[in-house]
């Protein structure tokens, strides 16, 4: 099968990678890149556990192909982190308890942080807006929210670390 | 009482893990020269195979074993009745039996193989329902059993004729519920490693009960337990449902891993998960009750038939537990009830976070708002008339004196939190517009742990680095449910020490005793248990040496000294709190290591004693009870059938809240799933087969199902608990259902009767799939 010569960013890094026409971007994030924080659940764009950032926007990395993301940047949960640094929104998971199994947990951080970066102070509905593709059966979502709104809720300063951060 | 590290919300020892994505699950596993497993399931859910041809599989570049049940050395399995096949030999029994298993280097090649393997069925009519099973005349589902009955609970108290001879009112009603998926996000996963360290089979997954997998996997291969190690990962929820299924799948993958000599990785994709992993039992059951004019319930005459699927699984224990909660939380002087389970070749049923009771109390709390309508009675006053205090008798003859029977303060609190009274008045006003609102109740008593259905004890193992820093183990496992951090924080408690000092390890068979299953919402109650007996244990010892070391020096006993903030200290002075720091906890480790002492202790709790006569269903079931009430309140849109709900409100006696910010994670996340019970999920079976099998077709709540949840944390210690602590995990998701369907009966006027309350239902009164069941 003819290979396909894509380069990518993935959190900040460049690859040039060679993939067949059918590869997913989770597959070559989990299999090639050894990026398992992303998460496989349903295969078929439902769950949003391998939810990723694609070029600024949150997807899932089950329904794109590889093949077509040439010259684009991903950002998967293992590149929310800076020099030992978490993003805001993954201390505030931890201090909210956003967390109880943690499967759908990187693709929920993925889907916020998306939402974030283009609205840093979003309201609740908009919060629910950017988090309906991401199930979870643990947590009933209640303290997701919370702990995306402790985030939302803070000033431009204090988030200011990340979003100046340019992983180029 | 006051506490250092429980009754705290402390945040969980594994959240930095799971937020960085750092923390492995098993498909994130690899060893070297691993082969990927797949499964070969069957055509049909009921056939006769007539043969099997594997050689073109075989032959399949990458391939390297193919394996049929000929290849298993023992080809049943099971908890309580041994009757699961590990692959279909000469029948299937349901859509989801696997027929072989192939072994290969690549998943694709695998996938393949399975393509070129060439079965031969003769395709069997099958029986799918269990009142068709119940038939004198019906085929038996397992031809060597003398029937399709899995198992009858009968229970008898005082005198039924009398009961209903006594009432005023006799109400008889049907109420169905319907099969439902577990939906963790993470679908099921096995690895098998041959020969490591010494194991004849190491078996690492998404392992939800890991002794259970190590007894299937050891009695499959007919070797003995200690061949068989079984390493627990980070599990992506279970909710009871990562048990017999990856049973299976451990033994299927365990027997490719001997075959080629090399570690076999099995992952089930969504639909595969769907396919073959057991459900929550659907069943139906005919409710009569008798009361008094004045409200005062007198006979209850209960008959539920759960439809076990084609396996036993955990069927004799879920209906078992359904009989004790059959009639509710109420004092009912007459009582006969009649719980069975039966064969079918639908999707087998087992363990689902409730287990045996959201059935009964759908049922059970829709009847007694439909007696309290009959009555002309408002529902709570109904409900509290009749409930449980301290001294009551239950249903199985329980006297309730060992403990706060709480259910009027938990009712009232939730009541006050809901507003329900006001609320309640206003929705019986008549409403305009097509939206009409209601608000509903439903209440429960819950038996905390095992109960009469096995040995009930679990072991912890507390073992100090010479640095003071701490390994944790556990023989139950964390499943995301925060047991992990519960453990800890009762280590850290009982030694004074913080919670970074423990280092939790992940469940391994043959390093800490069999401990049961992590069900029965029992860890907090036993394994917390175990864990502080573990620490008092080695706390002894340490306050002995201190003792030793300088009790003389400083004038102070063992039993005089004081462990918080990492350091070991002596009361001093007349004032309480006045404290002398003897040694630090990290210092005293080292020295007691250069002295010889031995810092390591095993903790084990065994529950208290308890009695269950199978005759009769009489007996004292439980040692203890958890109290529990959820009040909905929701929006119908007569015009679509549309539920809205708007808020649930939840009030639990946990005993004691180990870590409050935790229980109220539980809470969110039971209310959620029952809500996703009572109105939008359902498993669509037709003649065996299953048509949603991934999450476009099987529907959970999203956030945008979400109502305001308003959590209740009602604690009154109990005798028994650590710290008073007793269960919360499953009496959150079992009273949603009927909450619901309460609050839309005052909405609309619409008694259904059936779960889930789904568009049709509530908009003409009955499913216009399955049979359409009202």
């Amino acid at each position: 099968m003819k290979k396909i010569k894509v380069n990518l960013t993935v959190n900040g890094k460049e690859f040039t990678l060679e993939v067949g026409p059918k590869e997913r971007l989770l597959d070559t994030l989990r299999e090639r890149l050894k990026l398992t924080g992303v998460k496989e659940g349903c295969g078929i764009g439902e769950c949003g556990a391998c939810t990723v950032i694609l070029n600024g926007e949150a997807v899932n990395s089950c329904l794109v192909l590889t093949g077509q993301l040439d010259g684009s940047e991903v950002i998967t949960v293992e590149g929310l982190e800076v020099e030992g640094r978490l993003d805001p929104l993954q201390q505030a998971f931890i201090d909210h308890h956003a967390v109880q199994c943690g499967f759908c947990t990187p693709g929920m951080l993925m889907s916020a942080r998306a939402l974030l970066d283009k609205n840093p102070h979003p309201n609740r509905e908009e919060i629910k807006r950017a988090i309906e593709g991401n199930l979870c059966r643990c947590t009933g979502y209640q303290q997701i929210i919370e702990a995306i709104e402790s985030v939302a809720g803070k000033g431009e300063e204090e988030g200011a670390d990340y979003f100046e951060w340019d992983p180029d | 009482m006051s506490f250092n590290k429980v009754n705290k919300s402390v945040k969980r020892i594994d959240a930095y893990e799971k937020v960085t994505g750092r923390a492995k699950y098993g498909a994130d596993l690899k060893f070297a020269g691993m082969l990927y497993g797949k499964v070969l399931r069957t055509k049909y859910p009921h056939a006769r195979i007539l043969k099997i041809d594997i050689k073109k599989a075989l032959e399949y570049p990458g391939v390297e074993a193919v394996l049929t049940a000929r290849d298993v050395p023992n080809n049943q399995f099971g908890v309580i009745i041994r009757n699961q096949q590990v692959l279909a030999g000469k029948e299937t029994f349901y859509i989801g039996d696997g027929v072989a298993v192939v072994a290969a280097r690549t998943e694709e090649a695998a996938e393949r193989a399975l393509e070129l393997i060439e079965v031969k069925y003769q395709e069997l009519p099958g029986i799918y329902d269990p009142e068709e099973a119940m038939k004198e005349d019906a085929d038996r589902v397992h031809k060597e059993l003398p029937g399709n009955q899995v198992i009858h609970h009968p229970l008898r108290k005082g005198d039924i004729e009398e009961g209903f001879a006594r009432a005023d009112v006799i109400l008889e009603r049907e109420y169905t519920t319907q099969f439902v998926e577990h939906s963790y996000l993470e679908p099921e996963v096995v690895i098998a490693v041959p020969h490591e360290q010494n194991s004849l089979v190491t078996i690492y997954g998404s392992v939800q009960n890991p002794y259970a997998t190590q007894n299937a996997v050891a009695s499959v291969l007919q070797v003995e337990l200690s061949r068989v190690r079984v390493i627990q990962n980070h599990l992506g929820g279970s909710f009871g449902g990562k048990d017999e299924v990856i049973s299976s799948m451990a033994a299927r993958a365990a027997l490719l891993a001997l075959k080629t000599n090399r570690p076999v990785k099995m992952v089930n994709s969504r639909d595969e998960s769907i396919l073959e992993s057991y459900k929550r039992h659907p069943y139906r059951m005919k409710y009569k009750v008798g009361a008094t004019r004045e409200g005062k319930l007198v006979a209850m005459e209960i008959k539920a038939v759960a439809d076990s699927g084609a396996y036993a699984c955990q069927t004799p224990f879920v209906t078992w537990r359904s009989v004790v909660q059959a009639t509710g939380p109420y004092e009912v002087p007459h009582v006969k009830t009649d719980t069975y389970g039966y064969y079918t070749n639908n999707i087998y049923t087992g363990a689902m976070r409730g287990y045996g009771s959201p059935q009964v109390i759908f049922a059970q709390e829709s009847l007694m708002d439909e007696l309290a309508t009959e009555l002309g009675m408002d529902p709570l006053e109904l409900r509290l008339q009749n409930i449980y205090h301290n001294n009551s008798i239950t249903a199985s003859g329980q006297r309730l004196d060992n403990h706060k029977v709480s259910l009027k303060e938990v009712i009232l609190k939730a009541v006050e939190a809901s507003n329900y009274r006001e609320k309640y008045a206003e929705y019986n006003k008549s409403q305009s517009g097509d939206k009409k609102r209601g608000i509903g109740m439903a209440i429960s008593f819950r038996g905390c742990s095992l109960g009469a259905e096995a040995v009930d004890a679990a072991a912890a193992i507390i073992h100090i680095q010479k640095d003071g820093s701490l390994d944790l183990y556990s023989g139950l496992a964390e499943n995301g449910q925060g047991l992990k951090t519960i453990f800890a924080q009762i280590a850290a408690e009982e030694l004074g020490i913080d919670l970074d000092r423990i280092n939790f390890m992940e469940v391994d068979t043959s390093i800490i005793p069999d401990s049961g299953s992590t069900v029965a919402s029992r860890s907090t109650l036993i394994g917390g248990n175990a864990v502080r007996n573990a620490a008092r244990k080695v706390k002894a010892i340490i306050a002995e040496f201190i003792e030793e070391e300088y009790g003389d020096e400083f004038g102070f006993k063992a039993k005089d000294l004081i462990f918080k903030d990492n350091r070991i200290y002596v009361a001093e002075g007349k004032d309480v709190g006045d404290i002398k720091e003897i040694i630090s906890f990290k210092e005293m480790a080292g020295k007691a290591y250069n002295a010889g002492v031995l810092l390591s202790a095993y903790g084990w709790y065994k529950a208290p004693e308890i009695s269950w006569d199978e005759e009769t269903g009489q007996g004292n079931p439980y040692f203890t009870y958890v109290y529990g009430c959820q009040i909905a309140e929701v929006e119908v849109d007569t015009g679509t059938g549309e539920i809205e709900v708007l808020k649930m409100t939840a009030a639990h006696d946990v005993g004691r809240a180990i870590n409050p910010a935790n229980v109220k994670g539980q809470i969110y996340g039971g209310v959620m799933m029952g809500l996703g019970y009572a109105i939008m999920e359902e498993l669509e079976t037709e003649e065996g087969y299953i048509r949603n099998t991934n999450f476009d077709g099987y529907l959970i709540p999203t956030v945008r199902d979400m109502p305001e949840i308003i959590p209740v944390i009602v604690e009154n210690p109990d005798p028994v608990g650590p710290y008073g602590a007793k269960s919360i995990g499953e009496p959150t998701l079992e009273l949603g259902s009927a909450a619901i369907a309460n609050a839309v009966f005052q909405a609309t006027g619409r008694r259904i009767r059936s779960l889930p309350l789904n568009l049709e239902r509530v908009l003409i009164g009955h499913s216009l799939s399955k049979g359409g069941n009202r």
